[in-house]
């Protein structure tokens, strides 16, 4: 009797300890990682805060190692002093900051709009155009997938030459638009799908037309993975850089290839690139944090059955 | 686009079309097509210099296309009813997708066979196989090909990262959409700025806090991309951290998506947690798995930003990748016909790759979950 209580004493003490070195591996490999994650978004942060001296010692916390200065966002014409007289290099950057917000807000939009109206008629109605069936269409879409932007952008960029759509939002948008339309008609399949086809019966028993049905019944049900496939887009166009590079000179020019041509000069400051790339991550590092259920929600619509 | 038999949501309509309305549906569709046909063929000669007359650029043709797009929306329902009223679901991403897509891969298709640089002043001409002769003896892309073939292998590496990752979100923790938060954040980085975060100031030789870590490690002389071995793997690193959260959300979705009873049943039957995640988890999750994969691989196929802002492709093209070996011929040289030539033979190995790699793919996931 006495030898069996030992024994679950025994095992009871050995599981509580297996119980805490776990607790601990596990606590221990997800704080390592959250570093990773953090520490290049910190440095970028803090060193836009730096002056010379700081750099080369390599001081890394703010108030303990250094006395945060706001030079670099001084010369982005961004800093408390700066920020009410007139500066180029704050309008220039607005201009490219402008640029960002508009094409990549109206590429999702209507990348959103076109695609739910494709995904509901592909998974509602039977079509035949050609020798293409449903499925067929519906690969045709998804396939844009795998096509690399660099095949379509010698073309695209000698077309809207012809055009004169280079340098221009309208071009930039359609691009955009085109880039992301897939994964929205992915996204939006999948949700159009999980809503009951009985409901819009329904709704064309109680007198409405199709489009009806569509506007007033299965819009405002769907509205969640609309909001999800919007986010996803607005997260993959701010951050294109290939086309834009291509396709813009001037006017037309978004964050990314601004980011892009500073870092190619040599003998620019560190504190003001680190307050540009601060500048242009800050939008989607808060879209990231606040609007994160969405995002997940359009990563993995369709993935899990 | 006709609408046939077997819709999932049926409609009933006993509604007759009468013959006028059809005819106007004819007319406007013919007519829109009839316009447009003329503004091409007028613009065509007019940049051929054979007629005097026509426009500055091609923009009223885009105009006359739109006009025919949209009348052919309208003849859809002119002549169908509630019938065309379907069509036009799908009908305007079509139109949009094909006249993006299919028309410039045409036009692609055949500048790759001529030889024209943009810079030059004497255009375009046809110059047959002599770009195909060109690759074939071109180092430097099949270079950037053996390099893409490294970077996608890369992959695997990154998928059993992201597996231990969603593993641990999925454990008995605390605040788990803290931590997700924070594991997701690279993913909302653009890599034109983790290109200089990373790649230009963390790895800085002198100042960068990565490269004085490498020193306090024991690494004298830190260079991240001074040979041709450690600067593809730094680019491979900061691609790496880039996308891993990506497939570390898809799986986390389908590792929560598991069905509770077989992973207790496992544990009752005595399986220790090794034996479990191996004989049950893994094979559960190969589906998913391989979706991630798959997506992650065309996410790779496209690299090239990273590239293009921290190397170049240096030292000497062992960090090219295809896109960014193209990036910089049209760059440097302006050589559009050469640099699509390029584009379009990496599109058919693409496609011939995702193909065989859908079949491979397939035939796993139906052996391991036994539906095959």
């Amino acid at each position: 009797m006495a030898d069996l209580e030992l024994t679950t004493d025994d095992f009871d003490r050995q599981r509580r300890i297996r119980w805490i070195v776990s607790r601990i591996v596990i606590y221990g490999l997800l704080i390592t990682w959250a570093a990773i994650c953090i520490f290049p978004i910190f440095w970028t942060v803090t060193t836009s805060f730096k002056i010379a001296p700081d750099v080369m010692k390599g001081n890394l916390i703010p108030y303990l190692d250094f006395m945060p200065k706001d030079r670099g966002w001084e010369s982005l014409g961004l800093s408390p002093d700066t920020i009410f007289r007139t500066s180029t290099v704050r309008e220039e950057f607005m201009k490219r900051f402008m640029n960002s917000v508009v094409i990549s807000m109206s590429a999702s939009f209507l990348a959103v709009v076109l695609g739910a109206l494709a995904a509901y008629g592909l998974s509602r109605f039977s079509y035949r155009f050609g020798f293409m069936r449903n499925s067929d269409i519906s690969f045709f879409f998804l396939s844009q997938l795998i096509l690399p932007p660099v095949v379509l952008a010698l073309p695209v960029l000698v077309l809207y030459k012809e055009m004169a759509l280079l340098d221009s939002r309208i071009g930039m948008i359609a691009i955009y638009t085109l880039m992301v339309l897939p994964i929205v008609i992915w996204i939006m399949r999948d949700q159009f799908m999980a809503i009951p086809v009985e409901l819009e019966e329904a709704a064309l028993v109680d007198g409405l037309s199709v489009w009806g049905a569509f506007l007033r019944i299965i819009v405002p049900l769907a509205l969640p993975g609309m909001v999800a496939a919007f986010i996803l887009s607005l997260v993959l166009t701010w951050n294109e850089y290939f086309f834009a590079a291509l396709l813009t000179s001037t006017d037309a020019k978004t964050l990314p290839v601004m980011i892009a041509s500073q870092t190619g000069s040599q003998g620019i400051n560190w504190w003001s690139m680190a307050a540009l790339s601060t500048a242009g991550i800050a939008p989607l590092v808060l879209v990231g944090i606040f609007l994160e259920r969405h995002i997940i929600k359009g990563m993995t619509a369709g993935a899990v059955k | 686009m006709s609408v046939i038999e077997g819709d999932r949501l049926h409609t009933v309509s006993g509604e007759e079309l009468s013959k006028a309305r059809i005819a106007a549906g004819r007319v406007v569709l013919w007519g829109s097509a009839l316009v447009l046909l003329i503004m091409v063929l007028v613009q065509a000669l007019h940049s051929a210099r054979q007629i005097p007359f026509g426009f500055e650029n091609w923009r009223p043709v885009l105009y006359a296309y739109f006009f025919w797009a949209f009348a052919l929306c309208v003849s859809r329902v002119l002549i169908y009813g509630e019938q065309g009223k379907k069509a036009l679901f799908v009908l305007p991403a079509v139109l949009f997708v094909v006249s993006m897509v299919v028309f410039p891969l045409v036009f692609g298709l055949y500048i790759s066979f001529t030889d024209w640089n943009l810079s030059s002043l004497t255009g375009r001409k046809f110059n047959g196989l002599d770009n195909v002769r060109q690759m074939w003896t071109d180092p430097f892309y099949w270079n950037a090909l053996r390099n893409m073939v490294v970077y996608v292998f890369a992959i695997l590496a990154e998928y059993a990262v992201a597996f231990g990752l969603a593993m641990l979100l999925n454990a008995q923790i605390v605040a788990r959409k803290f931590w997700r938060v924070i594991f997701l954040l690279p993913l909302m980085l653009s890599p034109v700025a983790i290109s200089w975060m990373i790649g230009k100031s963390m790895m800085e030789v002198r100042f960068g806090p990565l490269a004085r870590l490498a020193r306090w490690l024991g690494w004298e002389n830190p260079s991240f991309f001074g040979s041709p071995e450690i600067a593809k793997l730094t680019i491979m690193l900061m691609d790496a951290w880039n996308f891993i959260p990506f497939m570390m959300i898809m799986i986390l979705a389908g590792l929560q998506a598991l069905p509770k009873e077989v992973l207790e049943a496992a544990k009752v039957d005595g399986a220790s947690a090794w034996q479990s995640f191996w004989r049950v988890t893994f094979p559960l999750m190969l589906p998913v798995s391989v979706t991630a994969i798959m997506i992650r691989i065309i996410f790779k196929l496209k690299l090239a930003d990273i590239i293009i802002n921290v190397t170049a492709g240096g030292p000497g093209g062992a960090t090219d990748s295809v896109t960014s070996f193209i990036f910089r011929e049209y760059r440097d040289r302006s050589n559009v016909g050469y640099g699509t030539l390029l584009a379009m033979f990496y599109l058919v190995l693409i496609v011939i790759f995702m193909t065989a790699l859908l079949k491979i793919s397939d035939r796993i996931v139906r052996r391991a979950t036994g539906t095959g």
